[in-house]
């Protein structure tokens, strides 16, 4: 008991100090995270959107196959990655292991499945809706994907929000591919882990109170937007 | 609006007939007649919904379509209009079966509304993009037309009932269709919607648009309809204009709808 | 709204990426060393004296030893730098590392909960010690990591005769994790640890935990310094990978390291002067 209120002291003297080193450990969790959400989502509504939308042979295998690699482990993810860009890797040459960069890579791997599987069933669901309208007035399949991404865009901020709450709590790829290097590569989450394995397990408490509330910072910012949008009705 | 549809009719026209045609024939080209409909056939789940039938409408003006609830008439509006493709048989309008093509000059307002999440000028603005450009004034006097403008900015989603449905006929019209297809459009709405609703229909079919009206309300067959298909059990009972329809029905079955009696 | 948070992920990810170039460019090597330098703070200490002599940023990577090596192997490192002394001739000896250096030394010590269920407190002799703990099945927390600690460790049960795996699961359990971890499980279950005195000074979730076995000459812990080869690894930064070993090896770079004191304690014993100074010679 004692340990949780030290954590909590120490997280609000951590963050009312302004520790530069805190803020720079911040600073690069949410850049590495809201960049491989970025990726992701790009990447992952286009998946999404596309397999809603057609019917092809085999598309069951890849619903499934989009659904067993929501549960993709972070290690599993992080030893793939570091595997690729290792200098002996077949990425090697890009120089990329141990860089923020690869931390991104290795983000977004791990959640696009999570983008591209929920934003499928969001974007089926309001395709379906509009199906017959559509097909009434023999609307093109590129124009069809484009107005239903957009007219499910506040259902979506739902979807980049499980996206984002699984990056920026997962430890074990960055802390391969990172290396969590101080001042370089040291996320939140790597951070912990450190401060847990020095046994200052006041401080790992502390961080993980930072790291949540930045969560629910990121989290409550979407959630107002949608539900603005919900009181408008188009959500 | 009127000029649109006759620049329209005309360039279609000369495509079909080139002689010295009448202004009821070029009506008639213009809005993809005749409809002549054959053997067409839908089953499913080992039943017949649509059963062997044959249909042929030359007539413009507005054609309703009735008959008792299952008797198939929201399936043959959409077999009509190329939605689903029949068992058997063949659908063809002005001798073409309702590909893309075809489907492009028709305009169909589903029972419920299916309304883009986004505003009305928005969602009038979405279908008038697939033909071209969006033009404002255009998009305003159709929507002042089914007395929406004021709400331009709204969602459509907020709309009531009766204005959503206005909204999608509002939307139908802007794609300048030959051939209106309307299922049930006014099942559930206000008396003024309902009044609104038959007076931009009765509009459009003067202005040479072919309508097909299924209804189920007799008092509103009776304001609007030109000729009468009634259904029953997937195939026509009885085609008839309208007056005739009403005063002397043939078909037993229809003397029993008309009379106020379960038909099965 | 929307817009607003577009606008700020891709400020992200441009920052995201143009970032990651700047950190992989010329003055900086990165080093693959073990968990117990890196988490008592040695690094901390002496990298910023490095950095304000040379310009260079030190990179650190702190993995067990077993993977800190792999890792170099794949040649993911400029610079090697751990704690078990015939892996690291290994590495050398395939030509994965230019040459071994002695850099500095600790030693290892048993710790163990106040009760001492093995009897072993205030002992020196770590083979009697792990006898001991095996005869009387007390639990003992391995690192289980193939970590030099842990190398270390199997070599003592050797020594010791007595073959661990057997009570594997039972009092013998193994953690697979680095060494804060383990002392973490340790102090948890009530368990022996042999940790390395560097990591134990430094480490803060100690309980009521003391050291019971310490002062064996077999207990010594003999930190390397090797080179990545170039020729294996044609990325490797010789130049200012070479700068990094040098100083280290260097009076300026034992001193710095002579001089880290943790909680008053010195952590670790520079024992290259000699050795530079032949290699000089």
């Amino acid at each position: 008991m004692q340990d949780f209120a030290e954590a909590f002291r120490l997280a609000f003297s951590l963050v009312l100090s302004g520790d530069a080193d805190l803020f720079e450990i911040i600073w690069l969790s949410l850049q590495v995270s809201l960049t491989a959400l970025l990726i992701s989502c790009v990447i992952g509504f286009g998946l999404g959107t596309v397999v809603a939308l057609s019917r092809f042979p085999g598309r069951g295998g890849v619903i499934v196959l989009f659904n067993t690699l929501m549960g993709l482990p972070p290690v599993v993810v992080g030893l793939l990655v570091y595997l690729a860009l290792s200098r002996a890797g077949p990425l090697g040459v890009l120089g990329l292991l141990y860089t923020p960069a690869a931390m991104i890579i290795a983000q977004s791997i791990l959640i696009t499945p999570i983008i591209a599987a929920l934003s499928r069933q969001i974007v089926e669901d309001l395709f379906c809706e509009y199906d017959e309208l559509f097909r009434s007035l023999t609307v093109p399949l590129h124009t069809a994907m484009a107005a239903v991404l957009w007219d499910a865009r506040y259902s979506l901020i739902t979807v980049a929000l499980a996206g984002f709450g699984r990056a920026i709590a997962e430890v074990g790829a960055v802390m391969i591919v990172g290396g969590n290097i101080d001042h370089l590569t040291r996320v939140m989450t790597t951070a912990i882990a450190l401060e847990t394995s020095k046994g200052d397990l006041s401080l790992a408490l502390a961080l993980g109170i930072v790291l949540l509330a930045i969560s629910m910072t990121v989290n409550a910012l979407g959630l107002s937007l949608r539900s603005t949008a919900g009181r408008q009705a188009y959500a | 609006m009127h000029d649109v549809a006759l620049k329209l009719s005309g360039r279609i026209a000369d495509a079909a007939s080139s002689d010295a045609a009448t202004d009821a024939a070029v009506l008639n080209a213009a809005a993809l007649l005749p409809l002549v409909v054959r053997n067409l056939s839908f089953r499913a789940g080992g039943r017949s919904l649509i059963d062997a039938l044959d249909l042929e409408i030359t007539a413009p003006g507005v054609t309703t379509v009735m008959g008792p609830n299952g008797a198939g008439k929201s399936l043959l509006l959409r077999l009509l209009h190329g939605l689903i493709p029949p068992s058997a048989g063949e659908v063809l309008w002005a001798g073409m079966p309702p590909d893309r093509e075809v489907q492009k000059q028709q305009a169909m307002v589903f029972q419920k509304p299916v309304l883009l999440r986004r505003s009305v000028a928005d969602n009038m603005d979405f279908v008038m993009k697939l033909a071209g450009a969006p033009d404002v004034e255009r998009r305003d006097s159709l929507l002042q037309e089914v007395g929406l403008l004021p709400l331009s900015a709204q969602p459509a989603r907020l709309l009531s009932g009766g204005e959503q449905q206005r909204l999608s006929l509002a939307r139908a019209l802007a794609t300048n269709p030959q051939v209106l297809l309307l299922d049930e459009p006014t099942a559930s709405l206000d008396p003024a919607s309902v009044m609104t609703i038959e007076r931009i229909v009765k509009d459009a079919s003067g202005r040479g648009i072919k309508i097909i009206f299924v209804t189920h309300d007799l008092a509103q067959a009776k304001r609007i309809a030109d000729e009468v298909v009634f259904l029953h059990q997937g195939r026509v009972a009885e085609h008839a204009p309208a007056a005739d329809f009403f005063e002397r029905p043939t078909s037993s079955v229809a003397c029993d709808y008309l009379a106020g009696r379960i038909v099965l | 709204m929307m817009r607003m948070v577009v606008v700020a992920a891709v400020a992200a990810v441009v920052a995201g990426l143009s970032a990651a170039p700047a950190s992989a460019s010329d003055k900086s090597i990165i080093v693959q060393s073990t968990t117990s330098t890196a988490n008592s703070g040695l690094y901390d200490y002496i990298l910023p004296i490095f950095k304000k002599k040379t310009g260079v940023n030190v990179n650190v990577v702190a993995v067990g030893t077993g993977q800190a090596i792999k890792n170099a192997q794949n040649c993911d490192g400029d610079v090697l730098l751990v704690h078990a002394k015939s892996s690291e001739e290994k590495f050398v000896g395939e030509g994965y590392g230019v040459e071994r250096f002695d850099l500095m030394y600790n030693d290892f010590v048993f710790v163990g909960p106040p009760s001492d269920p093995a009897g072993i407190a205030g002992t020196n002799d770590a083979e009697a010690a792990m006898k001991a703990i095996a005869d009387k099945r007390a639990l003992f927390a391995s690192r289980g990591d193939d970590s030099g600690t842990h190398k270390k460790e199997r070599k003592l049960w050797e020594a010791a005769g007595v073959d661990p795996s057997r009570g594997s699961g039972k009092w013998y359990r193994e953690t697979g994790s680095g060494m804060g971890a383990t002392l973490n499980v340790g102090v948890g279950m009530g368990a022996y640890v042999m940790t390395d005195r560097a990591t134990w000074i430094s480490f803060k979730n100690r309980g009521d935990f003391k050291i019971v076995v310490e002062g064996d000459k077999n207990l010594f812990n003999q930190y390397g310094v090797i080179l990545v080869n170039q020729a294996k690894c044609p990325h490797v930064k010789s130049r200012l990978g070479q700068q990094f070993v040098n100083w280290l090896l260097s009076a300026e770079g034992q001193q710095a390291i002579g001089s880290y004191r943790r909680s008053g304690q010195q952590l670790f014993f520079p024992n290259a002067v000699q050795q530079a100074m032949e290699k000089s010679g």
